[in-house]
């Protein structure tokens, strides 16, 4: 599967009270989440992004609470990936339980700058710079998460076995 | 090789002989946690499966405690959804008003929680129940899910960094000050995806409650869980309060860590995070001048009986700072009566501080004590990321029960020691 978008460029440590802040957690529906997605720290994100668009962030991306919230946010914002140097345990988690797309990849993140376009490809893991003219090799899942992406997210992995 | 304690725990849920740092393995579930934000996107999740049975209906915990009394009709409806739930599939541990309290501080006092169980949470602060000596740790709604239907949860076997303590703690220095200055050594991403063990003499020092607060702050370093050994105090803490059997496993001897660090507890410092990360810690004594408009004390990071009491030793007698609102929330509504007897509360009160029921409110900007543009708040939670707690540019520091009693007081951050 192929992705392709512009960048939005985020540092370190974006936690998920600024992915999607508390302040709007009293509603689960994925619409009314992404109209706030990323507002605390990018004011112009929710404006600017548009279908396929992708993310890309530095070390610890989603650190913080447990809400599955913030990759539904992402998701139903349009962003088709989110790239990151490391990625907090629990929001990698729900991303591949969710269907979010994420990688790792250190070396792309390095060079990658806001506004450049990027494709993806998510079957050979590689991660190209249009712009810049550059490509790298992302982190690929170990075949057991992949599994799970392939389903569509955790529980029609669960039915799809039982 | 050996195995630490977190994998001896995981590998006998799983029912494996051994286990190994990056092994993916499924293990049976002890408890499920949801709560009223986390559970009604999990119950909406269970509609795809081709059954929504629950796997048993006394291991699941369902606590209203973030928005609750509901501070507004979308949470009326959020807890609606979650009761109803909870009725068609007569859930044993359901808990609403009148019986709540926050979810981490609940459910070891009700006794759910007990060593050697493997626990998930749909909240991040499930690493708490480690203090028991239980492998237990935060997951998102869908995890929730599929915990509540086929009891069993997929983790990667962690790695570990083993906790070596030391000495003895000093008057007004806590639980919350050691981790604080273990995140602010190791950074908020210093134990991503790995155990925080703690080991060593130091542990016999510390409160059950120093031990809660410690291991509740593991996520803060970006940890799977933080865990404690089982010694005389956490077992005198199960016969209290649970009639569940409970499990001992120890590390090996043999075990690998990937990191070892030692924190020596006689020379450790009250500890204040500055904005906006837990890492940003500074001693007391590196503090300098920050007024304050708010102070916060509660939480499940502190809302317990011996973070009430140390408050209420710091403001006996003493009157808040006329320009600073003090919110103190006992945790539970146990914690809220044993304060209540103890005479707590009057003195909070007398001392023009307000008290609340039972719930997570302020420490995640929901309700109960939101920040205006440009406030300080000094605040015994866990997290001072931007915004968490109102608007974008409002200030956390967080620090334990006894600064934030004495930061009210004199209306700036300082200890005890200073008023």
């Amino acid at each position: 599967m192929k992705l392709e978008g512009t960048v939005f460029k985020y540092g370190d440590n974006v936690d998920t009270d600024v992915i999607i802040p508390a302040r709007y957690l009293n509603s689960s529906d994925p619409r009314e989440l992404a109209a706030h997605c990323m507002e605390d720290i990018d004011k112009e994100f929710t404006s600017k992004v548009k279908c396929g668009d992708i993310i890309v962030a530095e070390k610890n991306f989603g650190c913080g609470s447990s809400r599955e919230h913030a990759p539904i946010a992402i998701k139903a914002a349009g962003v088709s990936i989110v790239i990151a140097e490391t990625f907090a345990r629990i929001f990698y988690r729900n991303s591949i339980n969710i269907g979010l797309p994420i990688m790792e990849c250190p070396d792309a993140v390095k060079e990658i700058r806001a506004g450049d376009r990027v494709e993806v490809d998510l079957d050979s893991g590689t991660v190209t710079d249009v712009t810049l003219g550059k490509s790298w090799k992302g982190q690929a899942f170990p075949p057991f998460m992949q599994n799970i992406i392939t389903a569509g997210g955790l529980i029609p992995y669960i039915n799809s076995k039982s | 090789m050996g195995m630490t304690m977190t994998q001896k725990i995981l590998a006998h849920a799983a029912g494996l002989k051994e286990v190994h740092a990056g092994d993916l393995i499924e293990a049976n579930l002890d408890l499920v946690l949801g709560n009223d934000i986390t559970s009604p996107v999990a119950i909406k999740e269970m509609d795809k499966f081709q059954s929504d049975e629950v796997f048993d209906k006394d291991k699941i915990a369902l606590v209203m405690d973030h928005f609750i009394p509901n501070k507004d009709i979308k949470s009326a409806e959020h807890c609606k959804c979650v009761r109803e739930y909870a009725r068609r599939h007569d859930i044993t541990n359901y808990f609403d008003v009148g019986q709540m309290g926050i979810e981490h501080a609940l459910l070891p006092e009700k006794g759910l929680v007990v060593a050697g169980d493997v626990v998930i949470g749909a909240d991040s602060h499930t690493c708490t129940y480690g203090a028991l000596g239980a492998f237990s740790t935060g997951v998102g709604s869908t995890d929730m899910a599929a915990g509540c239907v086929t009891g069993k949860a997929w983790f990667k076997v962690p790695s570990a960094i083993r906790i070596n303590l030391t000495g003895k703690l000093q008057e007004y220095v806590s639980g919350k000050d050691v981790i604080l200055h273990i995140i602010g050594r190791i950074g908020v991403d210093g134990a991503l995806y790995k155990s925080m063990e703690f080991t060593g003499e130091g542990v016999a020092e510390l409160s059950m409650d120093d031990r809660f607060t410690i291991a509740n702050m593991a996520i803060e370093a970006g940890g799977k869980n933080g865990i404690f050994p089982v010694d005389e105090k956490t077992t005198a803490y199960m016969k209290e309060h649970s009639t569940k059997t409970w499990t001992v496993f120890e590390a090996d001897p043999d075990a690998e860590y990937e990191e070892e660090l030692t924190v020596d507890l006689s020379a450790l410092r009250p500890t204040v995070a500055f904005p906006h990360l837990p890492e940003n810690a500074r001693t007391i004594d590196e503090v300098g001048e920050i007024r304050i408009d708010q102070a916060v004390i509660g939480s499940c990071t502190n809302g317990r009986i011996s973070d009430l009491r140390i408050a209420a030793k710091v403001l006996e007698g003493r009157k808040v700072a006329p320009d600073v609102r003090c919110i103190i929330i006992p945790a539970t509504q146990k914690i809220y009566l044993q304060a209540l007897e103890e005479g707590l509360l009057k003195t909070f009160i007398e001392a023009g501080a307000v008290v609340s029921t039972p719930t997570c409110g302020p420490c995640l900007g929901g309700y109960m004590g939101i920040l205006a543009g440009g406030e300080r708040c000094v605040s015994t939670t866990n997290r001072n990321f931007v915004g968490r707690m109102g608007a974008v540019d409002s200030e956390i520091y967080l620090a334990s029960p006894a600064v934030a009693a004495a930061s009210a007081v004199a209306g700036k951050i300082v200890s005890p020691e200073m008023i």
